[in-house]
């Protein structure tokens, strides 16, 4: 009997050991990681990563996935950049807006929103499947960047802008403050509102959660929502970061968000898995670009490597669910 | 034909059978008689190869077998009919009943006439009246399983084990069932027969074991036993069979139901609910009975809502229109539904308890737009008392529970919901009998406190003993109404029987 349940403990912070067991490798093979100035540069490198993770973690447990959150962080970033330096102007008309700093935040996170809302809608609405729907906003929104950008980046942004992508507050980073404080919404609604329940519900059967009188297609919106939302918020972190809206900014992101979801345990099929979970995913795969960066790994095995780790991650959790 | 000698087997320590033997004869049809958890799927999965660790030998004509997988079993002539269908949803009838064993032309194509053929012989055989192409997505749950019946008598076995056949079923099905056993054991056949409908048993039974915990407690010959005896066995005490009530419900009315017809998706030409007219009195509990197809459980849908754009008529509820287009808004109104396939439409598997439970009535048990996991307890803890729901804790999943304790798990979360009618379909199905006669004490109780009650079911006795009205439909009409008092097996079933047969 002990033995079962010391297994099932084990496995329940099998990312938690293979973290530590990774720091601890990795600072007995390079002096330069256990630094406190590598460990603000692995978290603030992270820290965008958490923020769509968090949402793709609330869309992967509904049974659904969000492709799309990549090319929504491009779109998003240089939405508000553009409106930044030039204002909203119309042409053939006088009419000119111009942002503050605060509403061109506010425009960001407000054109995430939307396109993320139009997932949930296409998705709930025409039942077309989360990887199709998400799959052609993931071209949809990369093509909206290039057209508001013109193809070229939109740069030198002011400092009170680049101060959220490089400042400081009570000795943290801000971008690491974000991260953290969506961190802890997240787990907040995944434990403690009737939302949360709903979203853990419908990923593990949805039937019963319609049969039991959850809206599932609101549900699915507000989720879908959420998660463009969290795009957009990583779209600005990512623009102040680099101080440029990039047309191409945000490639492949979806990738890596996925990658944290499923690391830190969370099903694809839907109801169950933690933001906790997925936190401790996305500081893995932090930790290992910066130990293989520090290493002079060259980035072609870097790749194949954190392709092997997923695996990895992924055969460990189902070898455990099943002894279970 | 087939000996099973001290059978024994573990789950990580935990014993769920031990020292079991018995043996099948040809020509004669074996029941296995045990309460849920008593051991009986387990057996019947060593038996046909699903689980190859086992304790003790198989003797199958004379000589020790070990099949290492239902591949294994099969060859052997060993075919088991599924509790849990295993069908593929989106292949035809004929594809899933020769899966893993096509029929090929000399060209090494599939030949797909021959199966077609073969397909149509067998469900004709069975009087299943669909086409073999026939997605198994389109089917209703008791079609399916003739088609998991098909599937077994297609291979031609030798020892048939069905387990729990009639679960899905209604009687008129279960009569064709029976005659296909009866030619199977003039066949000489092997037949084991699994079921918690005790009645069935003694029609169609020769030989019965009665397992408890693992063990065998009696065997014998089904003559010279009785019923009372054989549930003695199975719980090891006595259990009272519910006396049958007959009380006249209170007249005021709560669900009054009026020119309610469904039209089938995509052709409205035809009609699945023909013209429904009825009412539900406070505190009453009115049974609905039908053959499969009759339009039971798509009744019970269009008063949740869940047809809203291919329905017309009127239902009201307490005297006000109830006007409702999903199942969220209908349970907000007051009207909740405990559905038929709890594992597939009833309860979230992963979860625990009291997320199961609590699930309906979040409302209930916020503070501040906050959960508040003192207020969940609460409200978990009120009904695993008052249902008598067997769990070691709150926090246990559901997938871990008997057939019975899941049921009153969904139940639980309806009537967490403070509802003024509930609908109830097939409350019972893969319920041991215990559990079933707490079931019906539970629903008589309720509708005392003053709920409605609807209950459908394809099962005559449940009907009679819970119910205190019933209305019969067949093809989508009700084709008649009767007191319980005056009702009689007899009567109910003629009305249920379509007239185009």
């Amino acid at each position: 009997m002990n033995i079962v349940l010391d297994r099932s403990k084990l496995s329940k912070f099998q990312s938690t050991i293979a973290l530590i067991v990774l720091c601890i490798a990795l600072s007995l093979l390079s002096d330069k990681f256990l630094t406190v100035d590598n460990g603000w540069n692995v978290l603030r490198q992270i820290s965008v990563n958490i923020c769509i993770s968090v949402g793709m973690t609330l869309v992967i447990l509904t049974a659904g996935i969000d492709l799309s959150v990549g090319s929504v962080i491009a779109f998003s970033g240089a939405v508000a950049a553009g409106l930044l330096k030039s204002g909203l102007s119309f042409p053939g008309s006088d009419l000119f807006i111009g942002f503050t700093l605060l509403g061109t935040l506010l425009a960001g996170i407000i054109t995430g929103a939307l396109l993320g809302f139009f997932n949930g809608w296409v998705i709930t609405k025409f039942k077309v499947p989360p990887f199709v729907a998400t799959l052609a906003m993931l071209t949809v929104a990369r093509g909206f960047t290039m057209l508001w950008t013109k193809g070229y980046p939109i740069s030198s942004l002011g400092s009170n802008f680049a101060m959220i992508g490089t400042g400081w507050f009570l000795g943290i980073p801000i971008l690491v403050w974000i991260a953290f404080l969506v961190v802890i919404a997240a787990v907040v609604i995944s434990n403690k509102t009737a939302l949360g329940r709903y979203i853990y519900a419908i990923g593990g059967n949805e039937n019963a959660a319609i049969l039991s009188g959850i809206n599932s297609n609101k549900v699915k919106i507000i989720v879908y929502t959420l998660a463009g939302v969290l795009a957009a918020i990583g779209g600005i972190m990512v623009t102040s970061r680099l101080d440029s809206a990039q047309p191409n900014a945000g490639m492949s992101y979806e990738l890596d968000a996925i990658a944290a979801v499923v690391i830190g345990g969370t099903s694809l099929s839907g109801g169950r898995g933690t933001i906790i979970g997925t936190v401790l995913g996305a500081i893995i795969i932090g930790v290992l670009n910066n130990g293989l960066v520090l290493l002079d790994v060259s980035p072609f095995w870097q790749q194949v490597v954190k392709g092997l780790v997923i695996l990895l991650a992924v055969m460990i959790d189902k070898a455990n669910s099943k002894t279970e | 034909m087939l000996v099973a000698e001290k059978i024994g087997k573990k789950f990580f320590g935990v014993t769920a059978l031990s020292d079991v033997s018995m043996e099948l004869l040809p020509g004669k049809v074996t029941a296995i008689i045990g309460e849920n958890g008593a051991g009986k799927s387990t057996l019947m999965k060593i038996l046909s190869g699903v689980y190859s660790d086992y304790e003790g030998a198989i003797l199958y004509n004379g000589k020790e077998v070990h099949f290492a997988n239902p591949k294994d079993a099969q060859a052997c002539g060993i075919a088991i009919i599924h509790q849990e269908l295993n069908l593929i949803p989106d292949l035809s009838i004929s594809e899933n009943i020769f899966l893993g064993r096509e029929i090929f032309t000399t060209w090494g194509f599939l030949d797909q006439k021959s199966m077609h053929q073969k397909t149509q012989e067998l469900l004709s055989r069975l009087q299943l009246d669909v086409s073999p192409e026939t997605l198994i997505r389109d089917l209703k749950l008791g079609q399916q399983q003739v088609v998991e019946i098909a599937k077994a008598l297609l291979s031609d076995s030798e020892v048939i084990i069905m387990d729990e056949p009639t679960s899905a079923i209604s009687d008129h099905e279960v009569a064709i069932l029976f005659n296909i056993i009866e030619g199977l054991r003039k066949e000489n056949k092997a037949i084991v027969y699994i079921s918690h409908k005790l009645d069935e048993l003694f029609k169609i039974a020769d030989n019965y074991i009665v397992l408890r915990d693992g063990k065998v407690t009696e065997a014998g010959t089904m003559k010279g036993v009785n019923h009372d005896l054989i549930i003695q066995k199975m719980v090891g005490r006595d259990i009272k069979i519910i006396e049958k009530r007959h009380r006249i419900a209170e007249e005021e009315v709560v669900l009054q139901v009026e020119n309610l017809n469904l039209y089938k998706k995509g052709d409205t030409s035809r009609l699945v609910l023909d013209n429904l007219n009825f009412n539900l009195k406070k505190g009453e509990i009115l049974g609905v009975f039908g053959l499969m197809g009759a339009g039971r459980t798509e009744l019970l849908e269009c008063i949740l809502g869940m047809h809203a754009t291919t329905s017309s008529g009127s239902i009201r509820l307490e005297n006000t229109i109830l006007e409702v287009s999903s199942p969220s808004q209908a349970i907000q109104s007051g009207v909740v539904l405990v559905p038929e396939d709890r594992k597939k439409d009833g309860l979230i598997l992963g979860l625990d308890v009291k997320t199961n439970l609590t699930l309906s009535s979040l409302k209930v048990i916020e503070k501040y737009g906050f959960l508040s996991q003192e207020k969940e307890l609460a409200l978990t803890e009120k009904y695993i008392s008052s249902l008598k729901i067997k769990t070691s804790s709150p926090h246990q999943a559901v997938k871990n529970l008997s057939g019975g304790n899941q049921q009153k798990v969904v139940l639980a979360r309806c009537l967490a919901t403070q509802p003024k009618v509930l609908l109830l379909d097939e409350p019972t199905r893969g319920v041991d009998a215990n559990a079933k006669n707490e079931i019906y004490k539970l629903i008589i109780s309720l509708s005392e406190a003053g709920l409605g009650i609807i209950v459908v079911s394809s099962e005559l006795p449940e009907i009679l003993t819970v119910s205190d009205r019933v209305l019969v439909m067949a093809e989508g009409k009700i084709t008649a109404e009767f007191n319980t008092a005056e009702a009689n097996e007899d009567a109910i079933l003629k009305a249920a029987i379509p007239q185009t047969i």
